[in-house]
């Protein structure tokens, strides 16, 4: 039973709006990132998929952005508790990336320019749920937001869509990545409130 | 989980922030630079939480401080700036978070920079090594609007009086005293290159502020020779308009 806070009244969103439990609504677009901002040229931009031991796909910018694109509308939960809704991007669906991939592996761990990593279900990747991002709002994907180019995997909270993507290993197994190992929730489904690890 | 914490004190920091003291009986203890949620429950169940740093340091037994700022058009934090009082019972959950963190056994030089209510994890890690009887040498260089905006001024000031291996710097960007060397302005490389450790003690830096300030001060920090494995960030508040 929570405890009342004496004269607190706070700030519904509109009845229509539907947030995740734990959510508030902005209208900014607020960064969260554990270091510097990498800066990544494009003639040294690289995306490849690797299952551990052997390079099963790669791309220079040049090849990724030949690929086929899709325009994106899709609501974001961060799990610092800001929701964002309706933001438009457009992204190569990893549908085109991993198509024709061969594997028995059931994750991936996401891999980015900085260092930074993050684990996923490869089934949460696949469907029409995961790309590769490279414009925000039709224009090109600032740094601090991830820029070249991000993961955005939506029905999960925000730290999953890594920024500053350069590949991805796949694995037979899961585990943590940078987040991941530091408290925040294996999986982070923002409807079941999977903030925390243990949650 | 969500424990409960009693509210024992208050104390304005400035004219909009204030630190509330609480006693939380079963505090596991935390890390200089760890958050907590704070929850926020109006008579109907709605409920509200939102993150902030804890500003005491781990030794601080049972107890903890957070400062807020009010955000002007804040939902939570003109409740904590305003409405609370002593006595108040809020609920918390955490210590969250383990990378923007300081421990007590680190011996490297520390560089923090902070740019204004960012020097709230950033007070944390000095009360941790005064508290832990540490001696690594720590820099701050404390960036805000004007004076009267300086959270923590007499303590800090009684403690680098004291230790002069706590070095402070103040930069200000709106309105500095009377006197000042510096005009107010934002920091840049000749200021980083004053008033933080050289490159070459490879410090560990740790920069919490908003995001544009976040940005400036770890691109200088990279620019004048830190390696980016040594800077870790916290940031908030919105971008301030995309690029």
């Amino acid at each position: 039973m929570a405890i009342f806070s004496r004269g607190f009244v706070g700030r519904r969103s509109a009845a229509d709006v539907k947030l995740p439990p734990g959510q508030y609504l902005t209208s900014d677009f607020p960064v969260l990132s554990a270091g510097p901002t990498p800066h990544v040229a494009l003639d040294q931009w690289e995306f490849k998929v690797d299952d551990g031991t052997a390079v099963l796909r790669r791309w220079d910018w040049k090849s990724f952005r030949e690929l086929p694109t899709e325009n994106i509308r899709v609501d974001l939960h961060c799990v610092t508790r800001w929701s964002k809704l309706g933001t438009f991007w457009e992204g190569v669906s990893l549908d085109v990336l991993l198509a024709g991939v061969k594997t028995d592996s059931a994750y991936a761990m996401m891999r980015s320019y900085g260092d930074y990593t993050t684990n996923l279900p490869l089934k949460d990747l696949m469907n029409k749920q995961a790309w590769v991002a490279f414009k925000f709002d039709g224009a090109d994907l600032a740094p601090e937001h991830g820029g070249p180019a991000r993961l955005l995997v939506p029905h999960l909270y925000l730290w999953k869509s890594a920024k500053w993507v350069r590949g991805m290993t796949l694995m037979p197994r899961d585990r943590p990545g940078f987040w991941e190992s530091l408290g925040y929730h294996m999986y982070g489904d923002p409807w079941q409130e999977q903030r925390y690890s243990g949650e | 989980m969500w424990r409960t914490g009693t509210v024992v004190a208050l104390h304005d920091e400035t004219a909009t922030a204030r630190t509330i003291t609480l006693k939380v009986p079963d505090w596991p203890g935390h890390l200089a630079g760890q958050h907590v949620d704070v929850r926020l429950t109006a008579p109907d169940g709605y409920a509200a939480v939102r993150s902030y740093s804890i500003a005491s340091s781990p030794n601080f037994e049972r107890h903890i401080d957070i400062t807020v700022d009010r955000l002007p058009n804040g939902e939570v934090s003109p409740y904590l700036t305003e409405e609370v009082i002593v006595g108040d019972r809020l609920e918390l959950r955490g210590p969250i978070g383990g990378w923007f963190v300081w421990r007590s056994n680190q011996t490297e030089p520390i560089q923090l920079i902070a740019g204004g209510s960012g020097i709230v994890p950033l007070m944390a890690m000095i009360r941790s090594r005064v508290a832990s009887g540490n001696s690594a040498l720590f820099r701050l260089l404390y960036s805000v609007r004007e004076p009267g905006a300086v959270f923590y001024g007499d303590e800090l000031r009684a403690l680098s009086d004291l230790d002069r291996s706590v070095v402070i710097t103040y930069a200000y960007t709106q309105v500095a005293p009377k006197d000042w060397p510096r005009p107010p302005c934002r920091i840049d490389a000749a200021l980083i290159a004053n008033a933080t450790w050289p490159a070459n003690l490879a410090p560990t830096c740790y920069v919490c502020g908003p995001t544009s300030f976040v940005e400036s001060a770890s691109n200088l920090l990279i620019a004048s020779g830190n390696h980016r494995d040594r800077i870790r960030t916290e940031r908030f508040g919105p971008t301030g308009g995309r690029k």
